[in-house]
């Protein structure tokens, strides 16, 4: 069956240049970038050429990249870190109602503890209040962690605004530039931020590798204790190859990124429009916020997404819907509902997540198949008809 | 293994109208389930796996206990398990969710008609309003024709009549038709029940000849929604997290002249019939002849009250006939496993409906169904008031 990929959101296939830069560090370049001979020199030199690359895509200095296994590893890194750093239960953390699970649940884990949080809301764009974000902040509050762009609507935080607020309170700031990293240009000076997680298997690295960066001087409490990998700050015998392919994939998006993002942006808006123009009554959630390039999610009211999910799925066709539970089952997205969506619009919401490898051709794909799949949901629906007579 | 030929060819009810199309099978992770999905494949059948997610249980954590839930329907043991047949036999396969459905139509019905009295049948409620219904409803959106389930039961078209009836599966031992009853003809002709001509020892047989990674799996016994099994628990929990009010748990036990002759726990800890568990010594059996929520009283007598010849149903659905127009004789069976007696149905107004007993039935219990036979014919069945 042909099948087409539209969901880069949840993950990336390793770009072959990244994975022909890792290949040599499993066999032939084996050592352990701690070793003192020979052998461990060339890890070494291998890790700190890829803490450049990763620097370089973000505006950083290799001495403040930290190597983690991931987004999720730098969330908990960064957040726990300051709290613990700052003496722990009596402090403030500041948050917002859409962040990804890795922060949200990271912020439930600190109240259970003590510390006091407050999760800013958003507006139906999806779009942090400046004006209650400053109201919220109090003498202990000692981390903003805010979002740079949402994994379900692909909306970018104004960050630089943000950091300026944090910078004028003296409050740490964090990012979790998962989905933003290798999409949108970042520049960690420019926007103020004092940390930033990111993840390799969302740019065309392998899963398991990320980093953390941390602006120099910034005072956290490391999460593992060991050995004296990274300078003791994050221990455990480095992933090289991991890192490696992290280095590469992030030097490619830097030199490809203003490119990739104006080409996918076009098949985005194509894909767009036309299921707009096709399926009646369809919407794109936080249009008129300024959004990653390559992100799109639609309502189709009176369809249960995930039964389009299944049914798309069934045709070829791989999207997403909200996040997924242990089972496997979807779950009503907390950002859906966030932006006010009531629960049968956040059922009935689709996003679709275009890549670097993404073609014209998968777009008619998907205008091809997504409108027929729409109807034929709407038709044993009872609630589209319904909602079909009452407007009549 | 040579077994296995016989039964996939020999014995399968004919069905041209479903050998085209892709099915959709309802998969609990059980060896049922799974059973149906190596038998449809192996008759040609394109088919996909929906497994539905029906409760979180990590709610209610203080049912929890200590070890990790196992062997019970839709823990994430069951998901894995349905997932692996799945992969097994290279299908595809989606857990879907249901949790807000079953809880509305099944979990929270179940605990207020306890609260009330009344002994209900959850999983009659869950085949009608959630496996039927919503289920079925998604599998066609997603393109399948029919839904197959792991139930032992028959369906089968009448073609003097028009009408789809439902039949008690060939092997008696596991005939699951009693929870059927409130199947619609629409839900009926869209349903397949590939055991219902099976015995389990066959299904067993099947599982094994298609080196199912389930086939010796146990038997889940249990509510799926009560993980320890202990149901008067389950109730306490769920309406203490729901703000349900509980009566004031503590209550009288009174005999049939209304003589004080002990306490009870609360209401919903008791069913008709029951004789255990009522907390005191008495010369002479004695039996809940009925429950009163409203004065919070359990009343009791001995056995021969207990027996009744009539009694009222409501929410009556014909199956395998239309509502008949007068009296009907029938063999009626008051609860799962109750000896079908010979009775007249007489049909009231709206879909109401008195059934009288040739002879007494003990412990008629409101809540339970009283479901019609016309031999291996399910002809309907509806709600004891």
């Amino acid at each position: 069956m042909n099948r087409v990929y539209l969901d880069f959101n949840a993950t990336t296939p390793v770009e072959p240049a990244v994975l022909d830069a890792m290949l040599p560090y499993f066999s032939a370049d084996f050592g352990n970038a701690a070793s003192i001979h020979t052998t461990g020199q060339r890890a070494r030199a291998a890790v700190e050429t890829a803490r450049e690359q990763v620097a370089a895509l973000i505006g950083a200095r290799p001495r403040e990249i930290v190597f983690t296994s991931g987004g999720t590893e730098s969330d908990n890194h960064a957040i726990f870190g300051i709290v613990e750093a700052a003496g722990g239960h009596d402090k403030h953390v500041v948050t917002t109602t859409i962040e990804h699970e890795a922060v949200l649940n990271v912020c439930q884990a600190l109240e259970k503890r003590g510390t006091k949080v407050t999760y800013v809301p958003v507006d139906s764009h999806g779009q942090i209040a400046l004006k209650e974000l400053r109201r919220v902040l109090r003498p202990e509050t000692v981390l903003i962690t805010i979002m740079h762009a949402n994994n379900e609507l692909g909306t970018v935080q104004p960050l630089e605004e943000i950091g300026r607020i944090a910078k004028e309170a003296d409050i740490y700031f964090h990012t979790d530039a998962v989905q933003s990293a290798g999409k949108i240009p970042i520049d960690v000076t420019a926007l103020e931020v004092d940390l930033l997680s990111l993840s390799g298997h969302k740019f065309y690295a392998p899963k398991g590798i990320g980093a953390l960066y941390i602006r120099g001087g910034t005072r956290l409490r490391q999460l593992l204790y060991g050995g004296h990998h990274q300078r003791g700050f994050r221990p455990g015998t480095e992933n090289v190859a991991g890192i490696v392919g992290l280095g590469k994939a992030a030097e490619i998006a830097r030199r490809s990124l203003a490119d990739d993002a104006k080409r996918v942006a076009l098949l985005r808006d194509e894909l767009q429009r036309g299921l707009l123009e096709r399926v009646p009554q369809s919407r794109v959630n936080a249009a008129a916020a300024l959004r990653t390039p390559n992100t799109t999610n639609l309502i189709f009211p009176g369809v249960g997404g995930e039964a389009l999910l299944i049914a798309l799925d069934l045709k070829g066709l791989a999207c997403s819907t909200g996040a997924a539970c242990s089972s496997g089952a979807v779950e009503p997205s907390h950002v859906l509902t966030a932006i006010g969506l009531p629960p049968e619009e956040a059922r009935a919401s689709l996003r679709f997540s275009l890549g670097r490898h993404t073609t014209p051709a998968d777009i008619d794909f998907a205008l091809s198949v997504v409108p027929a799949a729409v109807a034929q949901l709407r038709e044993l629906s009872p609630t589209y008809r319904k909602e079909a007579t009452a407007r009549s | 293994m040579s077994m296995n030929a016989s039964i996939e060819f020999d014995t399968l009810p004919e069905r041209p109208e479903a050998q085209r199309g892709l099915v959709a099978i309802a998969m609990s992770g059980g060896v049922d389930s799974s059973a149906v999905a190596a038998l449809l494949q192996q008759q040609g059948h394109a088919v996909v796996g929906l497994t539905m997610q029906l409760w979180n249980h990590r709610r209610l954590p203080e049912l929890q206990g200590d070890g990790p839930v196992q062997h019970r329907c839709c823990s994430l043991d069951d998901v894995y398990d349905a997932k692996s047949v799945a992969q097994h036999l290279n299908f595809p396969h989606y857990v879907v969710n249901f949790e807000e459905q079953f809880e509305a139509r099944v979990v929270r019905p179940f605990v207020e008609q306890y609260l009330a009295g009344r002994t209900p049948i959850a999983c009659t409620n869950c085949n009608t309003d959630v496996k039927f219904e919503p289920l079925l409803r998604m599998a066609r959106q997603i393109g399948a024709e029919r839904l197959a389930t792991g139930h032992y039961a028959r369906i089968r078209r009448n073609e003097e009549s028009g009408r789809w009836e439902l039949l008690r599966a060939r092997d008696d031992s596991k005939d699951q038709s009693y929870f059927l009853w409130g199947l619609s003809q629409e839900q009926l002709s869209r349903s397949d029940f590939p055991l219902g001509e099976l015995t389990k020892q066959e299904v067993r047989e099947l599982a094994r000849g298609a080196n199912l990674p389930v086939a010796e799996k146990p038997e889940s016994m249990e509510l799926c929604f009560v993980p320890t099994g202990n149901y008067v628990q389950f109730i306490h929990a769920y309406s203490k997290e729901r703000g349900i009010p509980l009566q004031n748990s503590s209550g009288e036990i009174v005999n049939e002249a209304g003589d004080v002759i002990g306490r009870h726990n609360g209401v919903h800890g008791f069913t008709i019939g029951q004789r255990k568990g009522l907390g005191f010594a008495a010369g002479k059996a004695l039996y809940v002849l009925s429950i009163d929520p409203e004065k919070n009283r359990v009343i009791v007598g001995e056995d021969d009250v207990l027996r009744k010849t009539n009694c009222e149903l409501e929410e009556v659905n014909w199956v395998s006939v239309e509502k008949p127009p007068a009296s009907l004789r029938v063999f009626a069976k008051i609860r799962h496993k109750h000896e079908p007696a010979p009775a007249t149905i007489e049909p009231l107004d709206s879909n109401r409906a008195r059934v009288n007993f040739d002879a007494p039935q003990r412990a008629i219990t409101p809540g339970q169904a009283a479901v019609f036979y016309d031999g291996d014919r399910v002809l309907g069945g509806g709600w004891i008031r």
